[in-house]
């Protein structure tokens, strides 16, 4: 670098901490040197949010959050504006590609253990992060005014309508009409572009923090800054993310962007998993389609909620699904106290926790499945003993990972 | 731990083989080809001469016909604008929404992403399976579309078909008969109405060819940089040891 | 294992020249990306569509009567001119900054006096060249606003700028250009085209 350079980085120094705050999340941030494929979903998922966010400032200059004008103003979207297919379809393949590294990303950390001491709040503000694009989701999905968009809210915004007591009055306030109106069309629409994604955002920089203070995990699940060197300080197993991680998550990159831009350019409605065919009738306020099920990110919960068939404990089966889905989310902020396995990584966890993982993978893909399809005797009948799988899973675990027979943990990082 | 990981793949891959059909009649599938103009063209005219009059194609405009080789306005006027309208506008049917619900129950949809919203073999099925049924009101009814409020309004080519319910092994099975001859053979009337699918699933997205086209060059200059990227992703892991 | 790392002269030739290469891909790749959300605020086939251009009768419009047409957005002159206001185009070019429309503001066809393809009809972007007000018809002469030197013309209320009976701009006033006269043509006598020099151009 030249003088120049440097006394001008000297004179942004004094008035910021630009070079210490650029060493201190990238030259001089150890992660662990180990680390493998599940590793690149973090990342990936700030290069999706970061496309959500402007593809999405694209989209809101076309669009019109009216329940008159939007269908059309999405298809003017598609038609009439230059290049205004390829931003939507960025939009709408980058919200199912949000799901699928977030939900991978989410394993990672289940697999390797990443939700234990110390990383119980980063686990945390992940779960935060989870709601939050789950919100998005929800109110984005509502916002080309289609068939599937329409039923769709009306079955969730429904759900409320369970809540005992002040159900009814909620319903109405969330809406701000008796039914799904324009009224709701036009405050969704400003969450889904000013509330939530602030929130996100904010939730994500907080995510980081976090995660450069107590470090990266690892797939060995074990603690690279217990092991330093003794003159430098810096971990023997650590080495700089940049240029490292940099140079090896640009190659993720590259890899993720040739399957996202193979869905963009190939099939963008993913054979109607990722654009829905009834979304592309408008909404019809008195004619619900035959068949309605939500995008498939949300399919494993919606299983649920329609497993309950029977009243339980005075509380009527209605209540219970909803309960039942809430829970099905929010379950997985208890894992840090509900894991009391001595080890964190699956590669030393006993057979019983491999297996039980094992289960719950099948239990959320056959529930995900079973949400897409019309709900019959059987169906609904699998729909309850997967979701007990799941909740097994998670209420089970604080035996099964004491008893599970486990190997010990290596001093240093394997490959 | 190597089983698990290509169990868990499988998983991944296993809800790409439940795209299949839905229940309820089978329907034939229909030869589409978007790049053949011709057969684009042919539909587009056979879609303003019978489609336009009651349904709209309202998100599209006429001169948008360009992306099938009607680039020249004056053609563009000449073969596709019955209504008097400018080749900037967009296709809106001659008739009022309010006057379809009187004439017919219900306003005919806009047509500009119906192929999107059925598929273009329920389109090619359904525009094939029109009977004659003197229970309702216009006279027609449709084996794929029971009771449809729409009547068959190409039947003059087709000629009229009757219902035939046979019961075989216990089971009614329902098929057509061309009772009296319209002014096309079948197989004419087929190809008729896959060119006119065929227009109405380029309707559905006019990008749909330009998106193909920019998606090959995108992918060429992605494994290239895959290549690039990768060697020089190694070459600073060789530090790592 | 190397330690703090920086782009400097301890890489070795390789190295350097994949980082390059890799930037200038990106660079590439980024740029790409970049166009179509840079030409998705072109305007769209829906404004192209309403640009598009507009054919006026001009067959019941009287000697000395101005006419306001829509193109674009914006408003469009058409004034038939009587013998004596084309009169005051001559007399009054010693005032005026550029009286030979050397100014690229019109087409070939209207770079002449009356600025116009027949003498008598004018057809002038009502927009003035300072900063986009409509000016005002003002064909009375010798108002006592305008003074006594005033033979008709167009007079913009927002900063004063004056232009003759041709759009013409004044010398010593804010508009730097004479108004601008949008392409145009006649497909008759007394059918004009507004925002096009042929109906298949359109």
């Amino acid at each position: 670098m030249s003088k120049q350079n440097n006394s001008f980085l000297e004179w942004i120094d004094k008035r910021f901490p630009l070079v210490s705050t650029w060493k201190e999340h990238f030259t001089e941030y150890y992660a662990p040197k180990n680390f493998n494929f599940w590793y690149f979903f973090g990342s990936l998922a700030l290069l999706v949010l970061v496309n959500q966010l402007v593809t999405g400032i694209f989209l809101t200059m076309s669009y019109k959050p009216d329940s008159s004008l939007a269908f059309a103003s999405v298809e003017y979207i598609m038609r009439d504006v230059e290049f205004g297919w390829l931003i939507r379809y960025m939009h709408s393949t980058g919200a199912s590609m949000f799901f699928v590294v977030v939900y991978l990303h989410m394993f990672r950390g289940m697999m390797y253990g990443s939700y234990r001491k110390p990383r119980e709040l980063l686990w945390l503000i992940g779960m935060a992060i989870f709601f939050v694009l789950m919100s998005l989701a929800f109110t984005g999905y509502i916002l080309p005014w289609g068939q599937m968009s329409y039923w769709g809210a009306q079955v969730i915004v429904s759900m409320f309508e369970a809540i005992p007591f002040i159900g009814e009055t909620l319903h109405n306030w969330i809406l701000g009409d008796f039914m799904l109106s324009d009224a709701a069309l036009n405050r969704f629409f400003a969450y889904h572009v000013v509330t939530l994604p602030v929130l996100i955002v904010v939730l994500v920089f907080v995510h980081i923090i976090a995660l450069h203070e107590v470090g990266s995990n690892n797939p060995d699940g074990i603690e690279i800054k217990e092991n330093k060197n003794p003159e430098t300080k810096i971990p023997v197993d650590g080495i700089p993310f940049h240029p490292y991680y940099t140079v090896k998550d640009i190659f993720g990159v590259v890899v993720f962007l040739i399957v996202f831009c193979g869905i963009i350019f190939f099939a963008p409605e993913m054979g109607g998993y990722f654009l829905e065919h009834n979304n592309f009738i408008p909404a019809d306020t008195l004619k619900t389609p035959d068949h309605i099920a939500p995008v498939w990110y949300f399919t494993p919960y919606y299983s649920m909620l329609r497993a309950v068939t029977v009243n339980f404990l005075w509380v009527d089966a209605k209540l219970w699904g909803v309960f039942l889905m809430v829970a099905g989310v929010a379950i997985f902020c208890f894992l840090p106290w509900l894991d009391r396995s001595p080890v964190k990584s699956i590669r030393y966890k006993g057979p019983i926790f491999k297996f039980a993982l094992t289960l719950f993978v099948i239990s959320f893909f056959v529930l995900g499945w079973l949400g897409t399809q019309q709900p019959t005797p059987l169906y609904t009948l699998l729909a309850q003993i997967f979701s007990v799988i799941y909740f097994a899973f998670f209420i089970l675990m604080p035996w099964y990972s004491k008893i599970d027979k486990t190997k010990p943990e290596p001093k240093r990082v394997t490959k | 731990m190597n089983k698990i990981k290509i169990f868990l793949t499988v998983l991944c891959l296993a809800p790409l083989s439940l795209f299949a059909a839905e229940p309820g009649m089978p329907l034939d599938s229909v030869p589409i080809y978007q790049t053949d103009n011709e057969s684009l063209q042919r539909g587009a005219e056979t879609f303003v001469n019978y489609c336009l009059t009651c349904h709209g194609a309202s998100f599209m405009r006429y001169n948008r016909h360009r992306d099938i080789g009607l680039d020249n306005e004056a053609e563009v006027t000449e073969k596709l604008i019955l209504t008097g309208q400018k080749a900037g506008d967009l296709m809106l049917s001659a008739m009022r929404k309010n006057e379809g619900e009187d004439w017919f129950g219900v306003a005919p949809p806009d047509l500009s992403v119906i192929a999107r919203a059925k598929g273009a073999d329920w389109l090619y099925t359904y525009l094939r399976a029109f009977y004659r049924d003197e229970s309702t009101v216009s006279g027609w009814n449709n084996l794929v579309f029971d009771r449809v409020a729409m009547p068959h309004v190409l039947y003059e080519l087709q000629g009229e078909q009757e219902l035939v319910v046979e019961t075989v092994a216990g089971k009614e099975v329902k098929s057509l008969e061309l009772a009296k001859p319209g002014s096309m053979t079948v197989s004419e009337y087929d190809q008729y109405v896959a060119d006119l699918v065929n227009y109405m699933v380029y309707l559905s997205e006019p990008a749909a060819n330009d998106r193909k086209q920019l998606g090959i060059l995108v992918m060429i200059f992605l494994f290239g940089m895959l290549g690039l990227t990768y060697v020089l992703y190694r070459e600073y892991w060789k530090d790592i040891h | 294992m190397a330690d703090s790392f920086s782009i400097d002269s301890k890489m070795s030739g390789r190295r350097k020249f994949l980082v390059a290469a890799t930037s200038v891909a990106g660079g590439v790749a980024g740029v790409g990306i970049a166009t179509p959300f840079v030409l998705s605020m072109m305007p769209s086939e829906r404004a192209k569509a309403a640009g598009a251009p507009v054919e006026v009768d001009i067959s019941k419009l009287e000697a000395g009567m101005l006419l306001m047409v829509e193109w674009r957005g914006r408003v469009v002159w058409i004034l038939d001119r009587t013998p004596s206001m084309l009169a005051t185009l001559e007399k009054l070019e010693p005032k005026l900054a550029d009286p030979n429309s050397e100014k690229n503001q019109q087409p070939d066809y209207a770079t002449n006096r009356t600025r116009s393809i027949k003498p008598e009809i004018l057809v002038v972007e009502g927009i003035c060249t300072h900063l986009g007000c409509s000016p005002v018809f003002r064909k009375d002469i010798a108002p006592e606003d305008l003074g006594p030197d005033w033979l008709g013309g167009f007079f913009c209320p927002c900063h004063g700028s004056k232009f003759d009976l041709a759009g013409r701009v004044y010398k010593s006033v804010p508009a730097p250009t004479n108004l601008v006269v949008p392409p145009h043509t006649y497909l008759s006598d007394n059918v004009l085209l507004i925002g096009a020099e042929s109906k298949e151009s359109a």
